[in-house]
């Protein structure tokens, strides 16, 4: 009785240890990226360094504005949810509600396997194979561009998405499932009205995660978006989203300098709009839990 | 007799994968009757109940032999729009599951699918059902308020609602009153009642005084079999199998 309360007390707090652990490591780095970030606001302002529409840090005198690399991450963000979303929703939507057992089998471990893919094959694979094609097709200079980035990154982001949104809709009750089959709605008039709508804060959870995989992935970015840190035009515009900044110049950036400063001030912004992403994401998931399900 | 049989099921058996469930089952549904189905837990009451609106169909590697008749055309034809068969033969299920929507969406439903999109006509329909269910007056204020919102006994007088709206001609009822407090149970009985002029009724139930309450006929199922069936006052007093007068009388089951 004695011997195993205090065994119990002994993996109690052995569990305690490794999460405080990492809950101490976290504090560090972060304090670590606002250490290293915040001195170059002794240099520009917070309004000039965040909506400066110049980024030469090298130059002389040097400009500190990262606009245009927010822009390029921004807009290569929401392009790759505009290609990741419908297609990581209906795979599914497909997977979980309309594919036979063995299809299923297949699909499943498809999908898984996109996500086991290294960001740098795939950054690889945007710049030989679909960057030449986008040249090709478009009539364009090159096809290192936001398009081609924003392609890749829902190739990233898909598998999340999709694995996140599976879990959602296999979440809903087989009892609202039968509900709507037995009052005589057919297979798709059950997906779209029931399924989807009891799913939606998963749904959204997914959608939102799968968003800041995609804000945060350094490689594929470095690789195929161009590089030019200016604003964008057009998606076949070349563009410099926040983590290829950072990556690219930061092994030149003399240690301590602005340069250096302003690369982990840009991670900062960074860290916040990603932290920003998994809040929103967690606290969709808590509003609706209280329910049981979304209420329409 | 069977001619004007409402529903009826002729030798029919039922099998999940390799296992019966059902065994070579004949029995006859009368219009505007309320049969009871009793039985041990597992015996295939479930089963059988979902075989009359093909629910089954959706479990993968479920099979059914025999016929099961709706105005004497069989169900499982292959020219039978099994949507259709669903429309007309409701189900009400054993926990309350309303949809995670208003009050007014969830009866609505069902009849919005069927392509109804008249605003006042949805509303009279809805009006109707929720009044037929026996729970307008309780929610006839909150119609846009979800559903989960009301008691367990009040939500599933909502789901029977919903039932109702897209008038079926026959009702299945799995325990229906089986989640809910005594009171709740008693409304759901009352409304039974009541609905037997206008429906066929079929209801599982594992209360034997409920049974004998509502019910014209009971039919009695062990092991996947149907062992009897009859009028209501002659299975609970009369029975003329063993089996039947030790399961009702509590000494097994
Ligand atoms: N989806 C299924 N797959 C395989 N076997 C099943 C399935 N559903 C039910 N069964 C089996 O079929 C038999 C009948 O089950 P059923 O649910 O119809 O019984 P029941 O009479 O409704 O029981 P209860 O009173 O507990 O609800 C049981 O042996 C059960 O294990
Ligand atoms: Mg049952």
């Amino acid at each position: 009785m004695n011997a195993s309360t205090t065994k119990e007390t002994a993996i109690k707090t052995g569990f305690l240890v490794v999460a405080l652990a990492s809950i101490v490591i976290l504090a560090m780095i972060v304090v670590f990226l606002f250490r290293e970030g915040l001195p170059i606001f002794r240099k520009v302002s917070v309004r000039d360094f965040l909506l400066g529409r110049y980024w030469y840090p090298t130059a002389d005198p040097p400009d500190f504005g990262i606009f245009p690399l927010i822009v390029g991450s921004v807009v290569v963000t929401l392009l790759s949810c505009v290609i990741a979303v419908p297609l990581g929703v209906l795979s599914a939507v497909y997977v979980s509600e309309i594919a036979g057992s063995r299809m299923k089998e297949i699909l499943k471990p498809a999908i898984e396997l996109l996500a086991s893919l290294p960001s740098v094959v795939i950054g690889f694979f945007g710049m030989v194979v679909v960057a030449p094609t986008l040249q090709e097709w478009f009539d364009i200079p090159t096809g290192l561009n936001v398009l081609n980035a924003s392609i890749m990154l829902a190739l990233m982001a898909i598998p999340t998405i999709s694995s996140i949104s599976e879990d959602a809709l296999h979440g809903v009750r087989r009892e609202l499932r039968e509900a709507s089959l037995a009052l005589g709605a057919t297979r798709w008039e059950t997906i779209s009205r029931v399924m989807i709508p009891a799913a939606l804060s998963g749904l959204s959870t997914a959608v939102i995660l799968g968003m800041s995989r995609a804000i945060g992935e350094t490689m594929v970015v470095l690789m195929v978006a161009g590089g030019a840190a200016a604003i964008p035009e057009s998606i076949f515009d070349a563009c410099r989203p926040m983590p290829a900044s950072i990556a690219a110049e930061m092994a030149e950036a003399p240690f301590r300098g602005d340069h250096y400063h302003a690369l982990f001030a840009t991670g900062v912004v960074l860290f916040m709009m990603t932290l920003a992403f998994n809040l929103v994401a967690d606290m969709i998931a808590a509003k609706y839990k209280q329910v049981g399900t979304a209420t329409l | 007799m069977s001619t004007s049989a409402k529903m009826e099921t002729r030798n029919m058996s039922f099998y999940y994968g390799e296992s019966k469930a059902l065994e070579n089952i004949s029995i006859a549904f009368q219009a505007c009757r309320v049969t009871s189905l009793i039985g041990p837990s597992g015996c295939g009451k479930s089963t059988f109940l979902r075989t009359l609106n093909r629910m089954n169909d959706i479990i993968a590697g479920t099979r059914v032999e025999g016929e099961v008749l709706l105005d004497g055309r069989s169900i499982y034809d292959a020219d039978v729009d099994v949507v259709d068969i669903r429309r007309r033969v409701g189900m009400v299920f054993q926990k309350p599951n309303p949809f995670p929507k208003t009050i007014f969406n969830d009866v609505a439903y069902g009849l919005r699918i069927r392509g109804l999109r008249n605003r006042t006509e949805l509303y009279d329909r809805v009006e109707a059902s929720l009044k037929a269910a026996a729970i307008w007056d309780e929610v006839k204020d909150r119609l846009n308020e979800s559903a989960l919102g009301l008691s367990g006994g009040q939500q599933q007088r909502v789901c029977i609602a919903r039932a109702l709206a897209v008038e079926p001609e026959v009702l299945l009822m799995d325990e229906p009153a089986s989640a809910l407090d005594p009171i709740a149970t008693q409304k759901i009985e009352e409304l039974i009642r009541a609905l037997r002029d206008r429906y066929t009724i079929i209801i599982v139930t594992h209360n034997m005084q409920q049974a004998a309450r509502i019910s014209d006929e009971t039919a009695f199922l062990y092991m996947g079999k149907l062992v009897e069936v009859g009028k209501t006052d002659m299975i609970f007093t009369k029975p003329s199998c063993r089996r039947t007068e030790d399961y009702i009388t509590g000494r097994f089951g």
